[in-house]
C-alpha cells in the first residue's frame, strides 16, 4: 500500500512541476519545451514501477520497466541479431527498393497526363488499402528470410511514395515553368534544375510516411513465418512462452528505430529542402 | 468524369499484367500435373525443368498456358479465380456459414467498428484537454507525435495475451488494438484543427464577451471537423489493420485475419486472395463511406 501511495505522490508531484514550469515565466524557452515531456515521460515510468510493485501485479501482465531494462541489457546480442534481420535486412532493404522505384514510377508516369489521371486515383486508393494481408502470399513466394519481408515492405511503402511524388512534380506554377522555357532548358534540364526540387518536400512527406509502414510491414510479416530469428518471429514467441519482459524488450528496440528512422529521413529532408518556407520557421 | 478513361485504363492494364504473370508463376506445377497425367512435357522430368526459366517452358509447351488459370492450388491465382471465390463465399453461401466471406467479414468489422468508436472518442477528449490545458500540450503531445513513428503495431500479439490472461475475450482485445490505432491520428488531427481559428477570429469571439466554453462549442470545434475526418479516413483504415493483425497471433477461427492465415497454412492461395480482396473491398466501403459523410456535412456546416 506505501508503493502506491508513492505512486500517487510522485504523480501528483511530476504534475506540479509541469504545471509550475508551464505557467512559469520561461515556459516558451527551448530547455523547459524540452524539460516538460521528459519530467513527464519519467513520471509515467516512476508510477508504472510503483504501482506494479505495489499492487504485485503479476509478470505476464505488465513487467515493471525496471524488469524490462534487465532484460534488455542482459540479451543484447538476441536483441541485436533481431535488430539486423528485421530492421537491416528487411524493412531497410525494403525500403530501399519500394521508395526507388515508386520515384522512378513517378518520373516516368508524370510525363504522361493520360496515365497519371489514370494512376493517381488507383494509387490513392490502393494507398488505403490494409496491404498488410499481402504477407502471407509473398511469404509462400519467397520464402521464411528477409526477402519476403523486404517484398512486404515494397508493397507497402510504393503507393504512398508514388502517389505523393506524382502530387508533388505538379506543384511548380505555369510561369515557373514558361520561364524554363524562355531559358531554352530541356526536358531534364527542367526536371532537375525546377520541378524535382519543388516536389522535394511532397517526396520526403511520403517517405516519412513510409518509415512506419516499412517497419509495421517487416514485423507483421514475421508473424506469417520466419526463420528463428526476427523481432516479429521474437514477439509472437515470447508472447506464446508469457516471457512479456522480452516482449517489452523488443517494443523498445522496435520504437527507438521507428523514431531513429524517422529522425534520420526528417534530418536529410532539413539538409536538402533548407529553402522551403516549412523549414525555416 | 475526365479521369474515368484513364482509370480503367490503367485498372485494364493491371489485370492483364496479372494474367501474363500467372503463366510464368504457375507453368512448373502445371506441366509437372500434365505430366502426370500423361501428356508429352518438353523437357521430361521435373528434376530438368526445375533450373530452366519459366517463359522457356511456356513457350516450349504452349498447350500448358491455359491451364496456368485454372489451377486448383495456383502460386498466383488468375483474376477470375479470385472473382469466383469471392462470390461463392460471399453470395453463395448462407451468412452464418463458417465458410462465407460476409460471416468472416463481420467479425472483423465489429472489432474494426467498436475499437475506432473507442479510439475517435478517447481521442478527441485528449484533444480537447490539450488544446485547453497549456501543461497537457507541453507534456502530451510530444510523445503523442513520436508514438506515430514507431511501430505500436507490434504491441497486437501481447495486447490479446495479456487480456486473455485476465480473462477478457471475444471481441474487446481486437477493439482495443484498432482503438490505439486509431488514436493517435485523431489526437494529431484534432489538436491541429481546434487551433486552426486563428487570432482574429478568436478575438471577434472575445469582442462578443462570449466564453471558453461558448468559444469552443461556436467556433473551435465547428472549425475543426474538416481535420476530424481527414484523421478519421486515417483512422478508420489503421482500425482495419488493427482487428486484421489482432486476429494473428492468437490463431482465432473467425475473422478475415484468420482466413489469411487458415490459407496460408494449408496452402488455399485462392482463399487468400480472396480474403485480401473482400478486406480491401471493406476499407474501400468504410473509408468511401467517410467521405460521403464528410461532404454531406461539411456541405451542411457551409464549408465545402
Amino acid at each position: 500500500m506505501m508503493l502506491v501511495a508513492l505512486a500517487a505522490l510522485v504523480w501528483g508531484l511530476g504534475w506540479w512541476i509541469n504545471l509550475r514550469l508551464a505557467a512559469g515565466p520561461s515556459a516558451q524557452s527551448r530547455g523547459v519545451r524540452l524539460a516538460v515531456p521528459v519530467i513527464f515521460g519519467v513520471t509515467v515510468l516512476a508510477v508504472w514501477e510503483l504501482l506494479v510493485r505495489g499492487l504485485d501485479v503479476p509478470l505476464v501482465i505488465l513487467p515493471a520497466p525496471s524488469l524490462i531494462a534487465a532484460r534488455f541489457a542482459a540479451s543484447l546480442p538476441v536483441l541485436w541479431a533481431d535488430f539486423v534481420q528485421t530492421i537491416l535486412k528487411g524493412a531497410l532493404g525494403g525500403y530501399v527498393i519500394g521508395c526507388g522505384a515508386a520515384i522512378l514510377t513517378a518520373v516516368l508516369v508524370d510525363r504522361s497526363d493520360f496515365l497519371r489521371r489514370g494512376l493517381l486515383p488507383v494509387g490513392n486508393f490502393v494507398a488505403a488499402l490494409p496491404i498488410v494481408g499481402t504477407a502471407p502470399i509473398l511469404v509462400m513466394w519467397f520464402g521464411f528470410d528477409w526477402q519476403s519481408k523486404a517484398a512486404v515492405v515494397v508493397v507497402m511503402v510504393f503507393f504512398p511514395v508514388l502517389v505523393n511524388t506524382v502530387a508533388g512534380l505538379r506543384e511548380t506554377t505555369a510561369m515557373q515553368r514558361d520561364l524554363m522555357e524562355t531559358y531554352a532548358a530541356s526536358y531534364w534540364q527542367g526536371f532537375f534544375k525546377l520541378r524535382l526540387p519543388a516536389a522535394l518536400p511532397f517526396i520526403f512527406n511520403g517517405l516519412k510516411i513510409a518509415t512506419t509502414l516499412a517497419l509495421v510491414g517487416a514485423i507483421v510479416a514475421e508473424f506469417f513465418g520466419s526463420p528463428t530469428v526476427g523481432m516479429g518471429f521474437r514477439i509472437s514467441t515470447s508472447v506464446g512462452q508469457l516471457a512479456l519482459d522480452m516482449v517489452w524488450a523488443e517494443i523498445v528496440v522496435a520504437a527507438l528505430a521507428g523514431s531513429v528512422f524517422y529522425g534520420a529521413v526528417a534530418w536529410v529532408e532539413k539538409a536538402v529542402t533548407f529553402w522551403h518556407p516549412s523549414q525555416r520557421a | 468524369m475526365r479521369s474515368v478513361l484513364p482509370v480503367l485504363t490503367v485498372v485494364a492494364v493491371i489485370v492483364a499484367l496479372w494474367y501474363a504473370a500467372c503463366v510464368p508463376m504457375n507453368i512448373k506445377g502445371v506441366l509437372t500435373e500434365a505430366e502426370r497425367a500423361g501428356a508429352a512435357v518438353q523437357p521430361e522430368g521435373a528434376g530438368a525443368r526445375r533450373d530452366l526459366p519459366a517463359l522457356r517452358l511456356a513457350i516450349n509447351n504452349g498447350f500448358a498456358v491455359p491451364a496456368t488459370w485454372a489451377q486448383d492450388r495456383p502460386r498466383l491465382p488468375a483474376p477470375h479465380q479470385v472473382a469466383a471465390e469471392l462470390w461463392d463465399t460471399t453470395a453463395m453461401k448462407k451468412i452464418t456459414s463458417k465458410r462465407s466471406l460476409v460471416y468472416h467479414g463481420w467479425v472483423t468489422l465489429s472489432a474494426t467498428l467498436l475499437g475506432f468508436a473507442i479510439g475517435t472518442g478517447l481521442g478527441i477528449l485528449l484533444a480537447v484537454g490539450i488544446v485547453h490545458s497549456r501543461v497537457m500540450d507541453m507534456s502530451v503531445m510530444p510523445w503523442a507525435i513520436v508514438s506515430q513513428t514507431i511501430p505500436i503495431i507490434a504491441l497486437a500479439p501481447m495486447i490479446i495475451v495479456v487480456l486473455y490472461s485476465i480473462g477478457v475475450q471475444g471481441i474487446l482485445p481486437k477493439a482495443v488494438i484498432s482503438a490505439y490505432l486509431s488514436f493517435f491520428p485523431v489526437v494529431v488531427g484534432m489538436v491541429k484543427g481546434l487551433r486552426s481559428p486563428d487570432a482574429m477570429q478568436l478575438d471577434l469571439l472575445r469582442t462578443y464577451n462570449a466564453g471558453k466554453a461558448q468559444g469552443f462549442w461556436k467556433l473551435r470545434l465547428p472549425a475543426s471537423i474538416p481535420y476530424l475526418f481527414a484523421s478519421l479516413k486515417i483512422g478508420i483504415a489503421a482500425s482495419l489493420v488493427g482487428a486484421i493483425v489482432g486476429e494473428l497471433p492468437t490463431g482465432a477461427v473467425a475473422g478475415l485475419g484468420a482466413r489469411l492465415l487458415a490459407g496460408s497454412y494449408y496452402g488455399q492461395t485462392v482463399q487468400i486472395w480472396a480474403a485480401l480482396f473482400a478486406a480491401a473491398i471493406l476499407a474501400a466501403v468504410l473509408v468511401g463511406l467517410l467521405g460521403l459523410l464528410q461532404r454531406l456535412v461539411l456541405t451542411r456546416m457551409g464549408m465545402a
